[in-house]
């Protein structure tokens, strides 16, 4: 085809061990952009909201979008898309790396995976030939090691997407890691795959994507690279810092989550920022495919107690590995960061979930003989061990893996989870940082920063300065900021562009890919209707509006220090408003009006 | 004198744009399977090398073909496949000891680098970083050589 799309889905029944190929259903591709909404759509029509996120009901999908294989931003990305077992709710974990357009060139624009094997097995891809082999020899092994093997025996220029052994003992926060460092991260997309019995995809293209109109795609390309490249945030600090540039900026503002959220400065944010990770570990940057930004951080260890190479730590890996439990040690977190990757677990929820374990030792609510060891905030070494036995099933770890909603449940203490709906808030304190309070409560997977990233205002000033404190206004910047981020996200670009181009270009580059003449307007609708389909989904599976909440301490507990000090969320304040705006009912449920106007009734 | 695009792979991210900016303008396809350059990513040792064809001054390609589909223009120095003349047998291919003409299937010719035909290449266009420059002169190897020289000047004392 030559309309950004190869025109064919792959569907894979694990249970019958079948490959099949069928057509690109494209009205709803033009419906739902690509990627996350198209997805959506897909996991929507053919699995029911109630099902058991880890039966062979319900189903894996791996989507592109119509970009993903092309340049002009930061085109390399897909999406992961099936029903959370952390969560509940409808889960999208996004990447980049190479594997995405890879898939792209093999000619699928997107596998949708159903059933359960009845042994380990690992689906081949080779262009139009795809079959699933078996992979008992690759069960057990790192996502290193199992991207080598795979590679060995299938193809030198293959690219891996797999889980670890995470994904396969049933970790909550698995996820799924392509080209060894890149993570379709949250919501155990990983534990699913696990479930299923399928190690790895491996694929190896040799095709290419076709755009509608290669003119007008060149020239919004070279427009979105001026404009990416004279932005201070794409242009310059992602390149140098990566995202650890935030450490230091959060910390000044006075919203960065510590010691399980207890505080929001860290005294030790420093020697965890962007700028000592440059220093020491950091040996050069790197892009994913087609990408310009280059925010990706390689890095090798060089430390006597551990070591390792790979990418990252990334901005929340730092939060969440050292000010969330109070760690100032860059060796300890780079290695858990490493340990993350290699057994195929987010980072977020693994770091968030041992800064709440260390608050109920501190409590008192958990013994030191229950752990097999004490585990105070800012034990580093504490914490790599738990990181380690929590990737391999053992002791204590097993109660990690639960993440730290179950963890914290289990002692009678669920409101000591910084979580909402189950998944940990990232390192941002809703408290100093309002509009991504309401973002947290709101975000259809949960406490998730990367479906409306009201830190580009409220902290950077992209586009415009917001004052953080301010509650007013919020709700109409996060849905215009959810419904963009729904565009991008099903496109298949990366989020990072968004700081320095905007609708506008999205506008012109899927028109110019798709042959069509999309309005501005007609493209955040379609963010619209993603994020509306998304919700009733949550809504049918039982996730009900009551959810939409932060823990006890965003709302109660005053910040008590930093520039914030003496805040609290004013969710109240703007929850309201949201529901309005989104032209949902005051009871946060969708209108049937509103559901006929983007043709969801 | 011949113009050459200059790789300097200290300044390369691995982002792979050049294969996409070059497959696009030359196949109509991103499709880094049809690029002429060839971005190669070494993660492990943190390395991201880029190559292309050199233009040689006595191409071995050139000397291998049977039909003389193979030329190097005098004056823009570019070493060009004349794909009406090119039967496809892969004798270039086999000659070229640096692997930068290929076979293409869905063409059925030769193919390599052009330079983009006297425009600027579209890899050197697109490269965020400049890794990728177009020059005549090697500004390249001489910033290399200077800072050399920078370091032994810095080095020397007072006499």
């Amino acid at each position: 085809m030559d309309n950004g799309w190869q025109g064919k889905i792959l569907r894979v029944d694990l249970t019958a061990g079948t490959c099949k190929t069928e057509a690109l259903n494209e009205e709803w591709a033009k419906a739902y952009i690509g990627g996350r909404g198209l997805a959506s759509k897909y996991l929507v029509d053919e699995v029911s909201p109630d099902v058991e996120p880890m039966s062979p009901e319900n189903k894996l999908i791996m989507a592109t979008g119509p970009l993903t294989g092309t340049y002009g931003a930061a085109n390399g990305r897909y999406m992961v898309i099936t029903k959370s077992p952390l969560t509940g709710t409808i889960a999208s974990s996004n990447s980049g790396g190479y594997f995405p357009c890879e898939l792209k060139y093999a000619g699928f624009d997107m596998i949708i995976f159903e059933g359960k094997s009845a042994h380990p097995v690992y689906l081949q891809i080779h262009n139009d030939k795809a079959e699933l082999i078996g992979a008992l020899h690759l069960w057990g092994k790192s996502t290193k090691e199992t991207e080598d093997a795979i590679l060995s025996e299938f193809h030198g220029d293959a690219k891996v997407a797999c889980i670890g052994p995470a994904g396969e003992i049933g970790v909550h926060f698995s996820c799924i890691i392509n080209d060894k460092h890149r993570a379709a991260g949250r919501s155990g997309v990983g534990m699913v795959m696990g479930s299923k019995n399928l190690k790895a995809v491996a694929v190896r293209g040799t095709g290419g994507v076709k755009v509608a109109n290669p003119k007008a795609f060149r020239d919004v390309s070279l427009e979105a690279y001026g404009m990416l490249k004279e932005n201070p945030v794409t242009g310059e600090g992602l390149g140098a810092l990566g995202t650890p540039v935030l450490v230091n900026v959060m910390n000044q503002s006075g919203g960065l989550p510590t010691r399980n959220a207890q505080s929001g400065t860290f005294e030790g944010a420093e020697a965890i920022s962007g700028e000592t990770l440059a220093s020491s570990y950091l040996k050069r940057n790197k892009s994913c495919m087609g990408c310009i930004i280059s925010c990706g951080r390689v890095t090798k260890l060089s430390d006597a107690r551990y070591e390792g190479d790979g990418e990252g730590p990334e901005y929340e890996t730092l939060w969440a590995f050292g000010a969330a439990c109070g760690i100032s040690d860059l060796a300890a977190i780079t290695k858990a960061n490493y340990i993350c990757n290699e057994a195929g677990m987010d980072t977020i929820t693994a770091g968030s979930t041992i800064g709440c374990a260390m608050e109920l030792f501190e409590k008192g609510l958990i013994s030191e003989e229950e752990i097999g060891m004490s585990l105070n905030f800012g034990d580093s070494d504490a914490m790599v061990k738990l990181i380690e036995m929590t990737a391999k099933g053992e002791g204590f770890g097993k109660k990690i893996a639960l993440g730290s909603y179950r963890l914290a449940e289990s002692y009678g203490v669920p409101e000591l989870s910084m979580s909402v709906k189950k998944l940990e808030f990232p390192a941002y304190d809703a408290r100093a940082v309002q509009g991504m309070g309401l973002e947290y409560a709101t975000s259809n997977r949960g406490a998730c920063h990367v479906r409306g990233y009201l830190i580009s205002p409220e902290i950077l000033g992209l586009p415009e300065k917001l004052d953080p404190a301010e509650t007013e206004g919020k709700a109409g910047w996060l849905k215009i900021f959810q419904d963009f981020t729904a565009v991008v996200d099903s496109a298949g670009v990366c989020l990072f562009t968004t700081f320095g181009i905007g609708v506008p270009q999205f506008t012109k580059f899927c028109n110019a890919a798709n042959g069509t003449d999309m309005s501005d307007e007609d493209l955040l609708e379609a963010g619209d209707r993603i994020y509306n389909l998304e919700r009733v989904f949550n809504l049918k599976a039982g996730i009900d509006p009551s959810q939409d909440k932060l823990p006890k301490r965003m709302l109660e507990e005053p910040l008590p220090d930093g520039p914030s000090k003496g805040d609290v969320c004013k969710l109240d304040q703007m929850l309201p408003d949201y529901y309005d705006v989104r032209g949902w009912g005051t009871d946060g449920i969708p209108t049937e009006t509103k559901l006929q106007s983007l043709g969801l009734a | 004198m011949q113009k050459l695009i200059r790789i300097e792979p200290a300044k390369c991210v691995g982002c792979k744009t050049c294969e996409l900016a070059c497959s696009f303008k030359n196949a109509g396809e991103f499709a880094p399977s049809r690029s002429r350059i060839y971005n190669e990513i070494f993660l492990e040792e943190a390395k991201f090398i880029t190559v292309t064809c050199m233009q040689c001054d006595e191409p071995w390609c050139e000397k291998a073909c049977p039909k003389n589909a193979i030329t190097k223009d005098m004056t823009s120095g570019v070493v060009e496949v004349d794909a009406v003349k090119c039967v496809g047998c892969r004798t270039c291919v086999s000659a070229c000891p640096f692997g930068m003409i290929k076979y293409v299937d869905c063409t059925g010719k030769a193919d390599k680098c052009n330079l983009c035909g006297g425009d600027t290449p579209e890899c050197v266009a697109f490269c965020p970083t400049q890794c990728l420059t177009l020059g005549e002169e090697d500004t390249p190897l001489r910033q290399k050589m200077l800072r050399f020289v920078n370091t032994m000047k810095d080095g020397q004392m007072e006499v």
